[in-house]
C-alpha cells in the first residue's frame, strides 16, 4: 500500500484521517452525556477518568516523545520535568517559575550531553 | 465545587469577552504559543503548506494528534494514520462528558454545546473546569467559548509563525518548544487539583501510564484512564461513605 498523502492529497487526508478520527471522541462525549447532571455519580467518575487520562498523556509526552523532542535523551526529559516541578513547589506553586526552571534544566542537560 | 455567585448573569458577548481575557491572562496562552511554534516548524520540515498547518490547528486542535498526523502522513497508510490519531484522542470522550454538564443551563440547546465541544483540548479543559464553576450558569457557555477561542488564537498564530521560522530554528530549541506543553500542563493541573479525587486521579495517572506502557497491551491511555480514574473514584466513594 502507498503512503496516505500520495493517495488522496494532504487536505483530504487532513479531514479523513486527522479531523474525523479525532473529533469522533468529542462528539461521542457530547452524545453520551446528554441529559446527565454534573453531580451524577457517572459524571464524577468520568471526570476522574479524564483527569487520569490527561496525566497519562503527559507521562507519554515526557517519556515516549515524538518529533524533535525524541532526539533529547529520556533522562534529560525526566530530569527537567522533576526540576521544573520542584521549582514550582518551592516557588509557592508559581507555574511561571516551574516552567522557566524546567526549560532551563532541559536546555542545559541537552546541551551538556551533546557536547 | 465552588458555589455559583449571587449576581445577575452577564450577557453572552460580555461573558465571551471575559473568556477571551481569561485566555490572554492564562500561562497556557504563552505555553501554547511556544508549543505551536514547534509544531509549525515541524510541518514545514515535513513539506506541508502553511494553510494546511493552520487548518489542522483549527480542525484538530490537539497537539498529540497533529504531531502524529504531520510525522506519519508521508510514510504510513491511511488506516495506520487514522488509527494512531484516534488512539491518541480517546481522552476527549471523558473530557467532554465531564465538562458539558457544568456548562448546561436552563434552555441550553444541544447545538449550543457544539462549539464548546470542539474547543475542548487539554489546555482549555484544565483552565475551563476551574474558571467556569465560579460563574453563573447562564454565562458559562459563552465564557468557555471565549476562553477556548482565545487559546486557539495563540495556537493558530504560533502555527503560522513557527512555520516561517522553521529554517532558522536550531533543533535543540525546536525540541525545547515541544517540551513546553507537558511541563506547563503538569503544573497547571497540579495547581488546579483542589479535590482529593482530582489530585489522586492525576497522580495515579502519572504512575499507571508507565506501568501499562511497559506491559505493551496497546490502548495505554484508555487503560490508564480507566484504571487510575476508577481507583481514585473508589477511594473518593469510600471516604465519602465513612465521613
Amino acid at each position: 500500500m502507498s503512503a496516505a498523502m500520495a493517495e488522496i492529497g494532504p487536505y483530504l487526508a487532513l479531514i479523513l484521517v486527522g479531523f474525523l478520527p479525532n473529533e469522533f471522541w468529542r462528539v461521542l462525549g457530547l452524545v453520551l452525556v446528554r441529559g446527565l447532571d454534573e453531580r451524577s455519580q457517572i459524571v464524577v467518575w468520568v471526570r476522574a477518568v479524564a483527569t487520569a487520562m490527561l496525566a497519562g498523556v503527559l507521562a507519554q509526552l515526557i517519556l515516549a516523545s515524538s518529533g524533535a523532542l525524541a532526539a533529547v535523551p529520556v533522562g534529560v526529559r525526566i530530569g527537567a520535568a522533576v526540576t521544573g516541578f520542584l521549582a514550582f513547589l518551592v516557588a509557592r506553586r508559581s507555574v511561571f517559575a516551574g516552567v522557566a526552571a524546567g526549560i532551563g534544566a532541559f536546555l542545559l542537560g541537552a546541551y551538556w550531553l551533546s557536547h | 465545587m465552588a458555589a455559583e455567585p449571587e449576581r445577575p448573569p452577564k450577557t453572552a458577548p460580555r461573558a465571551l469577552l471575559d473568556g477571551l481575557r481569561a485566555a490572554f491572562g492564562s500561562v497556557l496562552f504563552y505555553v501554547l504559543l511556544g508549543n505551536y511554534l514547534g509544531i509549525g516548524a515541524l510541518a514545514h520540515e515535513f513539506g506541508f503548506s502553511v494553510v494546511w498547518m493552520v487548518l489542522s490547528t483549527l480542525l484538530i486542535w490537539a497537539a498529540p494528534a497533529q504531531l502524529i498526523l504531520i510525522s506519519t502522513l508521508g510514510t504510513s497508510t491511511l488506516i495506520e494514520v487514522a488509527l494512531a490519531v484516534t488512539l491518541s484522542s480517546v481522552r476527549f470522550l471523558p473530557m467532554v462528558a465531564a465538562l458539558l454538564p457544568m456548562l448546561r443551563a436552563e434552555g441550553t440547546r444541544q447545538r449550543d454545546l457544539l462549539l464548546p465541544m470542539h474547543l475542548t483540548a487539554i489546555s482549555v479543559w484544565v483552565e475551563g473546569l476551574r474558571l467556569v464553576s465560579t460563574r453563573p450558569r447562564p454565562e458559562r457557555v459563552a465564557f468557555y467559548n471565549g476562553l477556548g477561542m482565545g487559546l486557539m488564537f495563540a495556537a493558530v498564530v504560533a502555527s503560522a509563525v513557527g512555520y516561517h521560522l522553521a529554517a532558522t530554528l536550531p533543533p535543540l530549541l525546536a525540541a525545547a518548544l515541544l517540551f513546553f506543553t507537558p511541563l506547563a500542563v503538569l503544573m497547571v493541573s497540579a495547581r488546579n487539583s483542589r479535590t482529593l479525587l482530582d489530585a489522586l486521579a492525576f497522580a495515579l495517572g502519572l504512575a499507571v501510564w508507565p506501568a501499562v506502557a511497559a506491559m505493551k497491551l496497546g490502548l495505554e491511555l484508555m487503560w490508564t484512564g480507566l484504571i487510575a480514574g476508577s481507583i481514585a473514584y473508589a477511594v473518593h466513594r469510600v471516604r465519602e461513605a465513612t465521613r
